[in-house]
């Protein structure tokens, strides 16, 4: 890969925050995602937020159909995509006018003054042309006739001019790359192979990224070039990735550390399907997927597949999940191994489908008739879903038992570096089919019973085609050990406190509480899930004040560490930021009496680091106080 | 499966003791089963009876098999997860009307689009049973039950129909009564590559005692049922005297056959691919008050979609060779940090 960099070197700093706005169908996805592989490729940690409507083709020109894409970019580590963008480019007036707001004092906006028509400006809800008003003189403005340059250097190549419109996205990015000095290469070579077979669209891309890249240099916009240096990250092999890829590829890695194929029962569902769509392409390791009639079907063909003897795991989100809680539930009672999978989006009902929130925890934990329990692992980065999904097929294959492993549309969607594992180094996924009888009944014969259980109280996988130990199993009460269906009163208590009991003793195999921190703190944040980011930043800020605060990422919810309510206890104030309306807050306060606090963010947005750490600030005057 | 070792009815029988009321047709059905199991050439521990809820549902607990008693209505998305996974089983559905055309009207119809090689028996009893006797998706308009105090206003399925509209590539039906034919249209389900589904009435003796007696007690069996019969003209009755002919509009009627000459009756093809005479056949009868055709209608060759999914399987390996993580996880672009 050969690069020129032909910017300045510019002004250089430890980090910027872009976001790319524009219609839905200006490629503003597209747009900020390849900023961001080139941002990685270059060195540079960083994170992303994408946002989009969920109509596939919201009104065109409409806030409704904005279509944001925000990343930071820095030579240092970040965990979150940047609270106020830095720059905001604008590709029409319904994205100023819907993330202005977000843009911070004195940034930089960059505009498509093309799509500045009366029409457009109507739709947006302005009455007078904000680019001419005056009203944007707090900030550095850049207007470029985006559309017209893009159509002019796209006229040589004999390409249409409505075709050639549709790469004003490519003049954007161009010019954004110039600006912040990033390598051209990783695009150019993106564009051939994208588009390959289209050599029109490749033709007028690569010659709108190129005019967007000259541009810069030509209108003499050298005073705006910035570059930020690479990060010093820990040395090894890195790639861009996202939650719901790695999630895809953490099952796969499960199911060749168990040894045991991939059945995926699933039924489309946002944000969740890309997973459905990635473990589709790799039917070579053997995985099966399954694109089931419906959420119902999509978990029971995986309970009858888990039956079989494979590693069983269905996706879905919140609405999916609800469907599922019947099946679930049988699977808790069948106690076959299981990975439920929720990406979860704001609700209730349909509510928010593109945008993020953490609202199933309750549901996770409670969402089923009768007593139900299961464990229950969370995500906290996109990269980090890989080892979540290995660890929720441990638990479900090691202790036969349906998991339910949460992640969120911010962690599906969002991208990091990714420092990648050696699979060598990957632990091993020990499981053991049943082969004989393991019992001798008062006649001196061998036979087989179903819900006779091991020290880790599971009972044994006897698959079919195997010979002697053909049995029944259901959704009516089990008789203890051997299966039969029983209505005996304290039969059901007993099996009841089992099924409690063995959730329970998992937290005998899952890691001690991690406190990051100093031990003085008086202060502990416990967050779980993508609030990671913001919460890691937030108490860092802090850290670089003097302050002390603590802050514990529980990764297992269901059991807890063992040690947990030991170490909430060592602190005056345990608070508890959450993307709902205070789920784990009651967890912890039912568990551990500990009068935690909530801190509640329900706009479909993960938190800024700057917002928590005004909130948790609050908390350390009112200790103070 | 070939070879399997030689059993016998018991064989195939659990300890369990069987729950259903005295007089129930589910046990001639169930010993129907187990005196077929022997014959064919298979191993209880490759066989897997999975069922949803209901009284047909309790199934499973009485094959010394595999099996799982699922929940209500999903018996064929569980069935067919475990097929897809393991296509090396005998996977077999037990439901009843309420089960598989009401809550579970959705997974029956694409199990038998999908041809999933699953066998589907459906125990009609026109009635719910469990729950103590309310209307079902196949109680005939006005029947008055618990639910419908003033009679049922709804249409009823014909589980047939159903089955051929969704694509089925087997469908039959047979009866409680008659354990003979059970165990001869279960062999042939058995033997078909993909799903099957087997209709099977049944009589309730407690909620809906005697619903299909005009149709398969002996003394009338002759005149009212009509056994198709491959490759040969449809003609029933104790002298066979009446037939069945497809009129102008496309509709199988019955016919005395005096009036039309043999040639004119239907000379039955359960093979045949265009599904419109099959289809005909199955809405004979509107209720097990009219001559009712028992037998197989339809039994079509086409792609069973477990095998589909390991072809896929295997020509994925075979093009791309066996999955390597290490390369996966280097399938986007990469750097290194030194």
């Amino acid at each position: 890969m050969t690069d020129v960099v032909d910017a300045p070197l510019g002004r250089e700093v430890d980090r910027v925050v872009i976001r790319f706005a524009g219609d839905s169908g200006d490629g503003m996805q597209l747009t900020g995602d390849r900023f961001t592989s080139a941002s990685a490729l270059f060195g540079n940690d960083l994170a992303t937020l994408p946002e989009f409507p969920a109509e596939i083709r919201a009104p065109q020109g409409t806030l409704a159909g904005v279509s944001a894409f925000q990343v930071q970019i820095s030579s240092e580590a970040v965990s979150t995509p940047g609270d106020e963008p830095t720059v905001l480019v604008a590709m029409n007036p319904a994205a100023l006018k819907s993330d202005l707001g977000r843009l911070a004092s004195g940034g930089t906006l960059i505009i498509n003054e093309d799509a500045f028509d009366e029409r457009n400006l109507e739709k947006a809800g302005y009455v007078d042309n904000p680019l001419e008003d005056g009203s944007l003189a707090g900030y550095t403005l850049i207007t470029i006739p985006m559309s017209k340059l893009t159509r002019e250097v796209c006229a040589d190549l004999g390409v249409k001019a409505r075709d050639a419109e549709r790469s004003k996205n490519f003049f954007a990015l161009g010019l954004v790359s110039w600006m912040y000095t990033r390598p051209t290469a990783p695009t150019l070579d993106w564009i051939d192979q994208k588009f390959a077979g289209r050599d029109a669209v490749i033709a007028a891309n690569t010659a709108a990224f190129k005019a967007g890249h000259a541009y810069g240099e030509t209108a003499e916009l050298g005073s705006h070039v910035v570059s930020v240096p690479p990060a010093t990250l820990e040395p090894g092999t890195y790639t861009s990735i996202n939650g719901n890829t790695a999630l895809s590829w953490g099952l796969i890695a499960a199911s060749q550390q168990s040894g045991l194929p991939i059945f995926l029962g699933s039924y489309p569902i946002t944000p969740a399907s890309d997973i459905l769509h990635e473990l589709a392409k790799h039917k070579n390791f053997g995985v099966r997927t399954f694109q089931a009639e419906d959420e119902i079907a999509a978990v029971s063909s995986a309970i009858g597949a888990a039956y079989g003897g494979h590693l069983a795991v269905t996706t879905t989100s919140g609405p999916g999940v609800a469907l599922k809680g019947e099946a679930i539930g049988l699977a808790v009672m069948l106690e076959l191994p299981l990975v439920i999978v929720d990406i979860q989006r704001g609700g209730p009902s349909t509510g928010l489908p593109t945008k993020t929130e953490a609202s199933d925890l309750l549901m996770a934990m409670y969402g089923r008739h009768g007593e139900s329990p299961l464990p229950i692992v969370a995500s906290y980065s996109p990269s980090q879903c890989f080892d979540a999904a290995i660890e929720a097929a441990r638990i479900a294959l090691v202790y036969k038992t349906p998991v339910m492993l949460l992640s969120d549309g911010y962690l599906a969607n969002g991208s990091e570096p990714w420092r990648l594992p050696d699979v060598d180094s990957l632990p091993s996924i020990p499981v053991e089919f049943a082969t004989e009888p393991n019992h001798v009944n008062d006649a001196g014969e061998d036979e087989f019973l179903p819900y006779k259980r091991d020290e880790k109280l599971s009972r044994p996988w006897a698959v079919p085609g195997t010979a002697d130990l053909m049995h029944r199993v259901g959704g009516l009460e089990k008789a203890e050990n051997t299966g039969n269906v029983s209505y005996d009163p304290a039969n059901h208590a007993r099996m009841t406190e089992l099924r409690q009991e063995r959730i329970a003793m998992i937290a005998n195999d899952i890691p001690l509480t991690s406190v990051e921190g100093s031990e003085d703190a008086r202060i502990a944040v416990v967050g779980w899930g993508s609030t990671w980011g913001a919460i890691r930043s937030a108490v860092r800020r802090l850290w670089a004040d003097g302050i002390d605060v603590a802050h514990i990422h529980l990764t297992h919810l269901n059991p807890f560490p063992k040690d947990l309510g030991e170490v909430l206890a060592r602190f005056d104030r345990v608070i508890v930021p959450e993307l709902n309306m205070g789920q784990l807050v009651r967890l912890l306060r039912a568990e551990f009496l500990v009068d935690a606090r909530p801190i509640n963010k329900v706009m479909g947005q993960p938190f800024t680091a700057g917002e928590l750490r005004m909130e948790i600030l609050g908390h350390v005057n009112d200790l103070e106080a | 499966m070939a070879n399997a070792p030689v059993t016998e009815k018991k064989d195939w029988a659990t300890d369990q003791e069987v729950r259903w009321c005295p007089g129930c047709g589910d046990y001639s059905i169930l010993t129907a089963m187990q005196l077929m199991m022997p014959e064919l050439d298979v191993r209880r521990e490759n066989t897997v009876f999975i069922s949803g809820i209901g009284c047909a549902a309790r199934f499973p607990y009485y094959m010394n098999t595999y099996g799982i008693h699922s929940i209500h209505g999903r018996a064929p998305a569980f069935a067919t997860g475990l097929a897809m996974a393991r296509p090396d089983l005998d996977v077999w559905v037990v439901g009843g009307d309420g089960d598989m055309l009401s809550i579970g009207g959705n997974h029956l119809i694409h199990a038998l689009r999908r041809n999933v090689d699953v066998n589907i028996l459906l125990f009609n009893n026109m009635i719910y049973g469990l729950t103590k006797g309310q209307y079902s998706p196949t109680s005939e308009v006005g029947k008055v039950t618990k639910s419908s105090p003033y009679g049922s206003i709804d249409q009823p399925f014909n589980a047939a129909s159903l089955a051929i509209g969704a694509e089925a590539s087997f469908v039959a039906r047979t009866h409680d009564m008659d354990r003979k034919h059970m165990q001869e249209m279960f062999t042939r389900a058995h033997a078909h590559s993909g799903a099957s589904l087997v209709e099977v009435y049944q009589n309730c003796n407690v909620f809906n005692d005697g619903q299909f007696d005009s149709i398969s007690k002996r003394s009338v069996r002759d005149a009212m049922l009509i056994n198709l019969t491959h490759g040969e003209p449809i003609r029933f009755g104790a002298e066979n005297e009446r037939g069945v002919t497809i009129d102008r509009t496309g509709a199988a009627v019955v016919v005395e056959v005096a009036d039309v000459g043999e040639d004119a009756l239907v000379v039955h093809d359960e093979a045949q691919p265009n599904p419109a005479v099959a289809f005909a056949l199955s809405r004979l009868a509107s209720s097990p008050n009219e001559p009712t055709p028992v037998g197989v209608f339809r039994a079509v060759e086409r792609t069973e979609y477990a095998g589909a999914a390991t072809n896929q399987l295997a020509a994925a390996q075979a093009s791309k060779g066996p999955g390597d993580l290490h390369a996966l996880l280097r399938s986007n672009p990469t750097w290194d940090v030194s």
